[in-house]
């Protein structure tokens, strides 16, 4: 049995979306920007997709920049509000726990001068809201925090942080990094008061190198590449048509069976949640979003039972990236105060509408089988 | 310019004797693999030297590059062609031919021409003042040395005109294929890969052995030792990588020996696989990457220990060296970067905090005993499951 429970790294290509990324390479593979009749179709698959998210965001069709995917939307969101912004003021917030592509560059805008505040997380991995409160002042230009973390499934406060955040100064900049949020929840970021929101397309079946970042229209930022001016003159380079249609259709057909497959991961989740605590020394640190479960395994390297998971087919990712020579161990695990032993024996489920309950009970019933032999042999 | 052919010049070869033509043959055969995929070449050998003559056209960096990594050349002369077999041609060809090698630089020189086709009108020592006369005229900074030049000009007169100078250093060593076949033990590390391309370097065909540990080593484990026989093919030819499944046997020593000899009692049971191995492969020795004292199972009692095992020699190039040292020949043959990818192997799993480091081979031999009863099967086991690999240079690049 072959069961991939890794789709909060990627997720396969459904063929809705691989039909039409083949007629943008086969049919209209035009550059959007010629004059010409070749331009024009392709640019309708640019306007498609910019319409389809827009409609599910409830923004407007030009409040979407088109990019590379999730880390080029946060270093743009990032950089471009900073930078644009400079002279307001030189605060940036963020939070303990916040993925690669959000924290290096907020530790690049570190160096070049401005002031950043890491909240922290409660042992859910939530955004401590008195902290952020405590933290804002009157130089803040910038706020960005998660929608949902990638390791443990946390659904942040994202709508209570825009609240405080409005409350204090209307003119500060919220980006949300919705890259596990997107096409799995309903957000309305204009609604709720995010101005900048980070999407990706890989993981809801789109291809790579797929992404987005809706900005409000009242919102300056600046942009990080400089050529022909495309989108708007927020992000240069000719348009990947392919990799934005194939975005477009994934959304539209995530969103369209939103709430059935909400219900779908859940069940596959709680199924494998409840049959992994049976065991001893299994604990659970997963977050409410559906798509996400953590686990903790006492006794046993995460590396370790990763790989002889795969043996028996279960993809599934170690919660923190660690080898021995270089032990690199999860912050989030760590923010949310997780036992010191556990942070090497812990891994991450993550789950699409396409995974099967059967699938989670062969895994449940593979872990049975594993752990007693595993634990048997450890460093010591 | 463009270079027509190549003189490839050898050394040691030349002093084995009544040998020398099989140590030729391999060598121009070593050279044919190597070309093969840059052009079309055809070889020329004449009076103890080897020319790699161009049929097609080819890049030139490319050939030198793969010509670098051919054990027993000492050096590559590119050679210029002059079609007419003139004076004035020559005359011509050299002066430009010299000011492209060495530009505006002071260096004394002499012209040594070779004569081939007697019916040219000029003899060799004519040839040699004419030219050098030429050379001092239109290259003001060479002067002549007739005793200890710098740089030579050959000029060799045939039907064609040959026309040589500098001198690119090649590998050295002996040609892959006239010293047997040795079996490498080689672990991810930055050790081994050196190891290998050392004692290739003397004519020796490898093969090579992986102690591969799922699940407590990985696929990209596996693929990194996979990578690393495939860059040391690029020297020594191409290397069959034999991948034993060595985690059944690592969980018994586990199991029933004591902890702080599970690093010794392993590499005493690698070895005996490897020697089977290499037996059944027709391999004359054993090679490991050990240096003394580099880490607890290299120092000399656990070597004297892990030796024990074995009938077949075992040879340890890096025996003597300093990390630095084996480091600095790994960057040299492009092994570095991909050793020291982070990934967990066999050897670093499950060691011990404090490992002994000076073993007592009667003791080990008794912890061994705790084995007795499961270690045949197991050994059996583990090399009915070998997996063989072929690494091919050529494949890094698929």
């Amino acid at each position: 049995m072959e069961v991939y429970f890794d789709n909060a790294a990627t997720t396969k290509i459904i063929p809705e979306v691989r039909e039409i990324m083949l007629e943008t390479m086969e049919e209209e593979y035009g550059n959007p920007s010629s004059m010409h009749l070749k331009g024009v179709g392709a640019e309708k698959y640019l306007r498609r997709s910019r319409n389809i998210i827009s409609k599910e965001l409830k923004c407007e069709p030009k409040e979407i920049i088109f990019t590379s995917g999730g880390t080029e939307a946060n270093n743009l969101a990032l950089i471009g509000s900073a930078v644009a912004n400079k002279r307001t003021g030189n605060h940036i917030i963020t939070t303990k726990i916040e993925h690669a592509s959000v924290y290096n560059p907020i530790l690049h805008l570190e160096g070049l001068g401005f002031c950043v505040t890491f909240l922290e997380v409660d042992q859910n991995g939530k955004v401590n809201l008195e902290h952020l409160k405590e933290s804002l002042s009157e130089d803040t230009i910038l706020v960005s925090t998660m929608a949902v973390n990638n390791e443990i499934g946390t659904v942040e406060p994202i709508e209570e942080i825009a609240g405080i955040i409005k409350n204090y100064n209307k003119n500060i900049i919220y980006h949300v990094d919705a890259v596990q949020a997107f096409g799995k929840r309903v957000i309305y970021p204009k609604r709720i008061g995010v101005d900048a929101l980070s999407m990706s397309g890989h993981k809801i079946h789109g291809p790579k190198g797929s992404g987005a970042l809706f900005v409000d229209s009242r919102v300056k930022i600046a942009p990080i590449l400089y050529g022909g001016g495309q989108e708007r003159r927020m992000r240069s380079g000719t348009e990947n048509t392919t990799a934005i249609a194939g975005m477009g259709k994934a959304v539209e057909v995530m969103y369209d069976r939103l709430e059935e497959n909400i219900k779908k991961m859940n069940a596959v989740k709680q199924t494998l949640i409840a049959g992994a605590t049976e065991i001893e020394g299994v604990t659970d640190n997963s977050g409410e979003s559906s798509h996400i479960a953590s686990l903790s395994f006492a006794g046993v390297r995460s590396e370790v039972l990763l790989h002889a998971l795969e043996e028996k087919g279960i993809y599934v990712s170690a919660g923190a990236a660690c080898s021995s020579n270089h032990p690199d161990v999860s912050g989030v695990l760590k923010a949310i105060g997780l036992d010191k032993d556990l942070l090497e024996s812990t891994l991450r489920f993550s789950f699409c509408e396409n995974n099967t309950i059967e699938e989670a009970e062969y895994t449940v019933k593979m872990l049975k089988e594993l752990l007693p032999v595993l634990r048997r042999f450890t460093r010591k | 310019m463009k270079y027509k052919a190549f003189l490839i010049k050898y050394a040691e070869i030349g002093t084995k004797g009544k040998n020398r033509y099989v140590f030729e043959d391999v060598l121009c055969r070593q050279i044919k693999e190597h070309v093969a995929a840059l052009g079309e070449f055809v070889i020329r050998r004449e009076y103890g030297r080897i020319f790699l003559e161009a049929e097609s056209d080819y890049d030139y960096e490319d050939v030198i590059a793969e010509l670098k990594k051919v054990f027993g050349i000492v050096g590559i002369c590119p050679v210029v062609v002059e079609e007419r077999a003139e004076y004035e041609a020559i005359k011509q060809k050299s002066v430009a031919f010299m000011k492209e090698c060495y530009g505006e630089k002071s260096l004394t020189f002499k012209v040594n021409a070779r004569r081939s086709d007697k019916s040219f009108p000029m003899k060799s020592m004519e040839i040699n003042s004419e030219i050098g006369h030429e050379l001092l005229e239109n290259l003001p900074n060479l002067t002549v040395d007739v005793h200890h030049p710098d740089v030579i000009l050959n000029i060799e007169v045939r039907k064609q005109v040959y026309l040589y100078s500098a001198t690119i250093k090649g590998a050295g060593g002996l040609p892959v294929g006239t010293n047997g076949k040795a079996m490498l033990l080689l672990s991810g590390g930055i050790d081994s890969p050196v190891a290998g391309y050392m004692i290739s370097k003397r004519g020796v065909e490898l093969e090579a052995v992986y102690f591969n540990a799922p699940p407590y080593t990985s696929e990209r484990a596996k693929q990194k030792v996979v990578d690393l026989a495939r860059i040391v093919s690029g020297f020594s030819g191409m290397i069959r990588l034999h991948i034993v499944n060595f985690t059944d046997i690592q969980l018994a020593i586990y199991e029933k020996c004591p902890h702080e000899e599970l690093t010794i009692i392993m590499r005493r049971y690698m070895m005996k696989i490897a020697e089977i191995l290499a037996e059944k492969n027709k391999c004359q020795a054993l090679i490991t990457g050990e240096s003394i004292g580099q880490v607890a199972s290299q120092t000399m009692h656990s070597l004297a220990c892990t030796n024990e095992v074995c009938r077949m020699p075992v040879f340890r190039p890096c025996i003597g060296m300093d990390k630095q040292e084996i480091v600095d020949i790994s960057e040299m043959i492009d092994t570095y970067e991909t050793s020291i990818l982070p990934y967990e192997d066999c050897c670093t799993i499950f060691v011990a905090k404090h490992p002994v480091t000076k073993p007592v081979l009667e003791i080990i031999k008794r912890s061994e005993e705790k084995l007795s009863d499961v270690i045949e099967e197991l050994m059996e086991k583990a090399l009915e499951s070998v997996e063989v690999v072929e690494a091919r240079a050529e494949d890094l690049m698929k």
